[in-house]
């Protein structure tokens, strides 16, 4: 009879398959810390049965190579972005165990970012730091947690804080934040540093596996090669010089007050939610409109020469000209046409001048640009300056006529001056000068049907005030054109 | 049928959720930003994820973690981003993930400006990370084709486990047009390799890495085959008027559709003007443009960019017809009149070479 006092971790291989060379040994150093802290987290977790569920993200660095060693979900990430990763896994699967794996370098200096908001999201994940204050894999340059003096391949003089700037102290960092639930440093010199940090490392997958948020132990591991010692030198090494600068302790758990909350995540696939493409749309909050086919010319009102116009309108920026496009093609689709709507966009919106591009057209459109125009509606001088010329013989321009004072010179077009923002303001604000520039339109022309745009307006606009008064100048903008038509206008 | 006036941004986002994609990652950029906010709109609401990653960096690998964990995933962004985002491109491509991700092209280099250009070309379609491997790349030119591509595009993720890319320009990402829903959603993939943290894919492993240089060619060799197959099956492309057209005007995104427009108007004036439009830049198609050479006498390529695409097309039609390019850049995008009168200079200007070889062959009796 025997008790077997030690076996290895169920979440560490046997043999290594996936290690090119020896299956038996690691392809770590003798005397590196990666060892130790790799059988660590397999303690865990086995310990807290989460094999099948965990996911370990594997960095760029000596521990590129983690996943032949862990019997675990594993996915390689780029320098650095480990954090990023391992963000989206957790959210992707929030049944699982998200581990990040990554050394100083990884983290610290090409990884600055990605911690620092994996961190400040409080991303319930575990992150796993080995802080050996040096670029193990590619052959002992300076990481940001070089000791001040340490000599290293890029730093052969030493390293000098006023030409290559101070250690990073990362635990302290990512504690000052409200996001983490629990941040420790530890280190590995002797047997009671290495069972404090065991202890840490499986307190840290706790957190998770609880649903707490976010949790990070920093790691001050030793780098026999790296450094240049034996490795019991590198354990020396640690005591006297990485816990100077690098205090071990516990920065911050709020392990025990935080409640558990399940990651934000996903119910469900989509088809599970909806079985149409119409239902998801129902889901989104957005109707579709069932239009059959462009009408037959013979049923349109309008004269032909104002059939299928392609329509420049512009004005200033907040003068709604934009809007007043929207609702045209909108309009217009619901009458069964083929629309397009093209705006000026970006900075130019804001304050400047803005344009939009609007073709309502029988047959498919080729081009959205409306480059020579068969209806221009000018909402400002310099609108009407700078598109006059592009209108072709015989087109329209409509333009307001309370705030340009100069007509158009083109004596081959229709010009039709309305008042829009004066009647607009008399009506109850100035802003639905374009509602009373459209309403000319469609008075003029009989493109389209002003319910057909009511319609449009009753789904755009959401404050019933405001659509009233949207609808009231539209009207206000019809009748102007009636009653000039009965003064014997055209 | 039912439509829905939408912008081309929120057009791509409704084909994403269409196609079962359940998590976005990005970061705001103009003229891309509306994707981002409709995606934040849209996809809590059919239970999908959606965050505002720190950098384009981080959203490249959000999705690359995601996609790695089995989903349908996405981001979007305009040029500047996707030169950040190259890195993680390379990385989804030497793992083999499926992803899609939207580029609404604007002005470079550097800042550049936020208007329409398609100078991406190079780095999208050639591949602007490094290592051997190609990306998918689809050019919409409509509203419609946002929702339509982007659907499609996941599919092809899926098929070919490859990262695709939805090129399109500031234009056709902020313009309005009516979009016909599919009649049906996508149905969900089985990904047995991804990493779901279940006991069925514990084994499973998602990494680009391949130290022994043996391992590594005949990695990128199957990657070599799986493009070679996606080369023959992926190519799609659009003709109009080209059956007996003199000259073929090519051009994607918005200039295929002034483009289209420039050859109605010069077929009105008797000239024999015809479009070629790749939807598939890469695969680009080539064998289907070369034919052309047989009947066509000159090819006019137009392009928002310096001289990028023409690159492809020329490679297509291997010296046997003149090629000739018309650019224009900065946020300025030709109008119909503009285009049609190059494609009165490129038939004189070829009734000119045309003659000389005449000349030529009298001269030298070849």
């Amino acid at each position: 009879m025997y008790v077997r006092a030690y076996e290895k971790p169920k979440s560490i291989y046997g043999v290594f398959e996936r290690k090119p060379g020896d299956p038996r040994t690691t392809h770590y150093c003798p005397g590196c810390g990666h060892g130790n802290v790799h059988k660590y987290i397999a303690e865990a977790i086995d310990d807290l049965g989460i094999q099948d569920r965990t996911i370990l993200i594997s960095p760029v660095g000596c521990a590129v190579f983690a996943y032949y060693y862990f019997d675990v979900g594993n996915i390689q990430a780029a320098h650095g972005r480990a954090p990023a990763v391992a963000t989206a896994v957790k959210r992707a699967r929030p049944e699982s165990i998200v581990i990040s794996y990554q050394g100083d370098g990884d983290l610290a200096a090409i990884g600055g970012n990605e911690i620092l908001h994996a961190a400040n999201r409080g991303e319930n994940i575990t992150v796993f730091f080995i802080n050996n204050a040096i670029y193990g894999m590619t052959g002992g340059q300076m990481a940001p947690t070089t000791l001040p003096g340490q000599v290293t391949t890029t730093t052969p003089m030493g390293r000098a804080p006023e030409r290559e700037g101070f250690p990073l102290r990362v635990s302290e960092l990512l504690a000052s934040l409200e996001g983490p639930t629990y941040i420790e440093r530890v280190a590995l010199f002797d047997n009671k540093s290495r069972m404090r940090a065991r202890k840490a490392i499986r307190k840290a997958l706790q957190v998770q596996l609880e649903g707490r948020g976010f949790s990070f132990v920093e790691i001050l591991s030793p780098c026999p090669t790296g450094w240049g010692m034996t490795p019991a030198q590198a354990c020396e090494w640690i005591q006297r010089e990485m816990l100077r600068y690098f205090p071990l302790g516990v920065f911050k758990d709020i392990s025990a007050t935080r409640p558990s909350a399940p990651t934000a995540s996903h119910q469900g696939k989509l088809t599970d939610l909806a079985s149409s493409p119409e239902e998801v749309l129902a889901l989104l909050g957005l109707e579709g409109v069932v239009s059959a086919h462009p009408p037959w010319p013979h049923d349109v009102d309008a004269p032909a020469r104002y059939r299928n116009p392609r329509i420049k309108i512009a004005g200033f920026g907040g003068q709604g000209v934009l809007f007043l496009g929207r609702l045209l093609a909108e309009a217009g689709m619901r009458q069964g046409y083929h629309v397009c709507w093209l705006p000026s966009y970006g900075p130019e919106m804001r304050g400047g001048t803005a344009h939009c591009h609007v073709t309502i057209s029988g047959e498919p459109i080729a081009s959205p640009l409306v480059s020579r125009p068969s209806v221009l509606i000018a909402m400002n001088r310099p609108s009407l300056e700078r598109f006059e010329p592009e209108v072709i013989p015989g087109g329209v321009i409509l333009y307001d006529s309370s705030l340009i004072s100069m007509p158009p010179r083109r004596t081959d077009v229709e010009v039709l001056p309305v008042p829009a923002t004066r009647m607009a303001d008399r009506l109850g604000s100035a802003k639905a000068a374009n509602m009373v520039a459209l309403g000319a339109y469609l008075q003029l022309t009989h493109v389209l049907p002003a319910e057909a745009v009511i319609a449009a307006l009753e789904r755009v606009v959401e404050d019933r005030s405001l659509l009233e008064l949207n609808v009231k100048s539209l009207r206000a903008g019809m009748e102007y054109v009636s009653a000039r038509r009965e003064h014997g206008a055209p | 049928m039912t439509r829905i006036l939408l912008k081309g941004n929120e057009a791509a986002v409704i084909g994403a959720i269409l196609a079962g994609c359940r998590s976005f990652f990005g970061y705001p950029i103009t003229p891309a930003s509306e994707i981002a906010e409709a995606a934040a709109r849209y996809f809590p609401l059919v239970g999908g994820t959606f965050l505002q990653a720190e950098s384009e960096v981080a959203a490249i690998n959000m999705v690359y973690g995601a996609a790695a964990a089995g989903e349908r995933t996405m981001t979007a962004s305009s040029g500047p981003g996707l030169s950040l985002m190259q890195e993680g491109i390379s990385y989804l491509a030497g793992a083999e993930l499926p992803a899609v991700i939207v580029d609404v092209m604007r002005g470079g280099p550097g800042l550049g400006n936020i208007a329409p250009e398609q100078s991406d070309y190079h780095q999208i379609v050639k591949g602007g990370g490094h290592g051997n491997y190609r990306t998918i790349v689809l050019a919409p030119n409509s509203v419609q084709e946002m929702c339509d591509l982007t659907m499609l595009a996941f599919e092809l993720a899926d098929r070919y486990r490859n990262p695709v890319i939805v090129l399109t320009d500031g234009f056709i990402g902020q313009m309005m047009e009516p979009v016909e829903l599919p009649r049906t959603l996508a149905r969900p993939v089985a990904k047995p390799w991804a990493v779901q943290g279940t006991a069925e894919t514990r084994q499973n492993l998602i990494t680009s890495i391949y130290l022994d240089p043996q391992e590594l060619e005949a990695h990128i060799r199957r990657l070599e085959e799986k493009y070679a197959r996606a080369a023959r099956q992926a190519v799609m492309y659009e003709k109009y008027r080209t059956e007996d057209a003199e000259i073929i005007t090519i051009g994607y995104g918005i200039v295929s559709r002034v483009l289209k427009a420039a050859v109605t108007q010069a077929r009105a004036q008797g000239i024999r003007a015809g479009l070629f439009r790749p939807i598939t830049l890469w695969p680009f198609p080539s064998r289907e443009l070369s034919v052309m050479a047989e009947w066509a006498r000159v090819f006019l390529v137009v392009e928002l960019s310096h001289g990028q695409l023409v690159e492809d097309v020329r490679l297509a039609i291997e010296g046997a017809r003149p090629v000739k390019l018309y650019t224009r850049f900065g946020g300025i995008v030709p109008t119909a009149e503009e285009l049609l009168e190059q494609i009165h200079k490129v038939s004189e200007d070829d009734d000119v070479r045309a003659s000389l070889r005449e000349a030529e062959e009298y001269l030298w009796g070849v």
